[in-house]
């Protein structure tokens, strides 16, 4: 045991990504946390400044990926959280092949690190559902044990596949660190920023013509949530993260009041692809596919083990909803008056009919 | 459309065409069975009362409950957008079921109708169903897929059911039936057929060939409608959570095959499906289907035109395709469907691996579909009879 931690929690975490939105808000919530004693959030040299406000009591070391080995050593490290990824490709970061840069290599050079630190005891690993591929033949509902039939087509999802390849590496190498690795589904929430928020708040919204994914979304507080059981418990294993329940990428567009506008698929992976050498739009091959398969997990294991459940992917829509209720094209009220003046129209024109005869 | 006069059985025996709104007495449980969401109610009083004939005795207390319900089931914003409208509709359900018919006041029945119609459509634009994890939205598919069906198999068809005491009312059931008819019309009709006659109205869950959620629109229309890959996980999924699964393990060798093979029952493939019902202890119910080998009759298969569109088989048939999309309209076959008793798999759940308990299950589900078929065929004399 450390001292000073409680059993179970470690006495010192190491965060990485703590730029980003979601490192920033765990390392900020484990400051928080009296049973852990430092927190250290990690960042590559030249990340941005903008959430520090949230980290001010987190200690901040400004590293690249190369040299995070002797800082791991140094710190006495109980507990590394690794978070630093990015799931789209970034043009003012070196686009595709930073991204895979920080992805894989990040990946890569860290656990090579956390391999070498003998006071580790805890790694967690931020993954994605989009480690299930996407195909034709998959079934419905992933579980954690459910094989990639094939490897996806975008990026993001072929370097999950190489994150959780090192990961078992590492499992294999330090069977005493309680390794776990998070599948997420997207997340979504009242302010978190990210692909899918952006794409939920075009008043017209771009589908795959003749397809009607099936989508499952995170709430962004229940991520946190579950990062900081991961860090101050045990569990050990692999665990899908999503709200149960489901949503139709129709549906949900309808709830948000916004238009779907169906494209054919040859033309919008072209559009997406346009749009990215334009510079505008993140929407990858990751989202096309996404868009054609939907994707929905099962999280048993994950309420079972955690004694948690998030809320479902319909709540943590209508918080999205609420939240960005101003770009609404189609407002419920709107098709509730709608209702009524085409049943008065039918009943006065049919009353006028009557009298009539 | 008038509904049909009910067809005495053909041979005396009176196990065909179970009456329709009276529920068996042992079906009683079938309330338990958590297949008649809420919604469930608002499109149905359209299809009852023209279907009057079929249904004299359920229609008083369906009419009567779709009455009252609706204003209720006007979700709350509504209430606030119609209470002009609100107090004369309330009145107007209460006094109708008194009145019969009311010919002075035309308009209620029809009001009625354009009401739900709209309230409906404003649901859906709105977002406001439910879809479960495989995609099945029943909403859609009692409201739209079903009347479509139900038209084809009730009037173009004209449809006998017999054995639906052997579908199990409550909990997980695997329904196996021969496959036939160049395109898989006979699953829909099926699934269509269980839902409206069976006393539980069960929502039967197809599995479906890759094909099928390979191809736009279609993959689309096939997860709304409850089905979902053929796959084991998908099965056992299914069947775990007490749902009634439909699965022809002919697949498209059923299907594709030519119509001097008609009612041959093909190969069935490695008996997944019956692993599928082992590993749940789910009974499973042999279903044969006759009528569907007429409907599209399969005179050649063009196989290099097949493999160019990467299909299983490429159908010439009377009309398709030198009439063009006048092709594509089904021969009006008669068609005569029996669920024969289940067969229990409860005592073998140990022997789901074991490949000589699959395989003779699978044997005996294909034996008693195919002598079913011929018992079928022989009280269907003409396959385009009355």
């Amino acid at each position: 045991m450390t001292p000073g931690g409680t059993p179970g929690a470690p006495g010192v975490v190491v965060v990485t990504g703590v730029s980003r939105y979601l490192g920033a808000h765990v390392a900020a919530r484990l400051a928080a946390d009296p049973r852990i004693e430092r927190v250290i959030g990690v960042d590559p040299p030249e990340s941005g400044a903008e959430l520090t406000d949230l980290l001010d009591r987190v200690e901040r070391v400004r590293v690249d990926a190369g040299s995070i080995g002797g800082l791991l050593a140094d710190l006495d490290v109980d507990a590394v959280v690794h978070l630093a990824l990015v799931s789209a490709p970034d043009p003012q970061h070196g686009g595709r092949a930073g991204m895979k840069e920080q992805n894989v290599i990040g990946t890569m050079q860290l656990l090579a690190a956390a391999q070498r630190a003998p006071r580790l005891r805890k790694l967690v690993v931020r993954s994605s559902t989009a480690a299930y591929g996407a195909s034709f033949r998959d079934p419905a509902v992933f579980t954690e044990e459910t094989e990639p039939r094939e490897v996806p087509r975008g990026g993001f999802g072929r370097d999950i596949l190489d994150i959780e390849g090192y990961v078992r590496g590492f499992r294999r190498r330090r069977p005493d660190v309680t390794a776990t690795v998070l599948r997420f589904a997207p997340f979504i929430g009242s302010t978190a920023d990210t692909t899918l928020t952006r794409y939920f708040s075009q008043p017209v919204v771009p589908t795959v013509f003749g397809r009607d994914p099936r989508l499952q979304f995170l709430h962004f507080d229940d991520a946190l949530e579950v990062l900081h059981r991961s860090i101050v418990e045990d569990h050990p294993g692999t665990y899908n993260v999503a709200g149960p329940g489901v949503l139709a990428l129709s549906q949900a567009i309808r709830r948000a009041g916004r238009i779907a506008m169906p494209v054919l698929e040859p033309g919008l992976s072209g559009a997406a692809a346009l749009a990215r050498s334009l510079g505008f739009g993140r929407i990858g091959l990751d989202q096309v596919d996404l868009f054609v398969h939907g994707r929905v997990v099962d999280t048993g294991r994950l309420e079972r083990e955690y004694g948690f459940t998030p809320r479902s992917t319909a709540a943590a829509f209508d918080d999205f909803i609420r939240a960005h209720r101003g770009g609404a094209v189609v407002t419920r009220d709107q098709l509730a008056a709608a209702e009524r003046l085409v049943l008065d129209g039918i009943r006065q024109v049919r009353a006028a009919a009557r009298e009539r005869s | 459309m008038t509904a049909r006069p009910r067809r005495e059985p053909a041979g005396g025996d009176g196990r065909y065409d179970v009456p329709l709104a009276v529920p068996d007495p042992a079906a009683e449980p079938a309330r338990a069975n958590g297949h008649r969401p809420v919604a469930a109610a608002v499109p149905v009083p359209d299809e009852l009362d023209t279907s009057a004939t079929d249904e004299a005795l359920a229609v008083p207390d369906e009419l009567d409950t779709a009455a009252t319900d609706e204003p209720a089931a006007v979700p709350d914003e509504l209430d606030t957008a119609v209470t002009d409208d609100t107090p004369g509709a309330v009145e107007r359900a209460a006094v109708a079921p008194d009145g019969p018919a009311v010919p002075d006041r035309p308009g209620d029945h029809w009001d009625r109708k354009v009401a739900t119609g709209l309230a409906f459509l404003r649901r859906r634009l709105a977002g406001e169903y439910e879809v479960d994890e495989f995609g099945f939205d029943p909403q859609i598919t009692e409201a739209v897929f079903h009347p479509l069906l139900r038209l084809l198999y009730r009037d173009w068809f004209r449809t006998e059911v017999s054995g639906l005491e052997n579908v199990p009312a409550d909990g997980a059931g695997l329904v196996v039936g021969n496959h036939s008819g160049t395109v898989a019309l006979d699953a829909l009709i099926l699934s269509a057929v269980l839902h409206d006659r069976h006393p539980a109205h069960r929502f039967l869950r197809l599995l479906g060939a890759d094909l099928v959620f390979r191809m736009p629109v279609v993959s689309e229309i096939a997860r709304k409608t409850g089905g979902t890959v053929a796959c084991n996980p998908d099965a056992e999924r299914l069947l775990g959570s007490g749902e009634l699964v439909g699965v022809f393990p002919e697949g498209f060798k059923g299907i594709g095959k030519l119509y001097a093979e008609r009612y041959k029952l093909q190969r069935f493939g490695r008996g997944g499906f019956v692993s599928a019902a082992l590993r749940t202890g789910t009974p499973i119910v042999p279903v044969a289907i006759v009528g569907g080998e007429e409907i599209y009759p399969m005179l050649a298969d063009v196989k290099p035109l097949a493999r160019l569109l990467k299909l299983p088989y490429f159908p010439i048939t009377p009309t398709f395709p030198w009439l063009g999309p006048l092709g594509m309209v089904p021969l009006p076959s008669k068609w005569l469907i029996e669920f024969c008793p289940p067969i229990p798999t409860a005592h073998l759940t140990d022997s789901a691996d074991d490949p000589l308990v699959v395989f003779n299950l699978a044997d005996q589900v294909r034996e008693t579909i195919q002598q079913t078929l011929h018992k079928l065929l022989e009280r269907r004399p003409d396959p385009f009879g009355p």
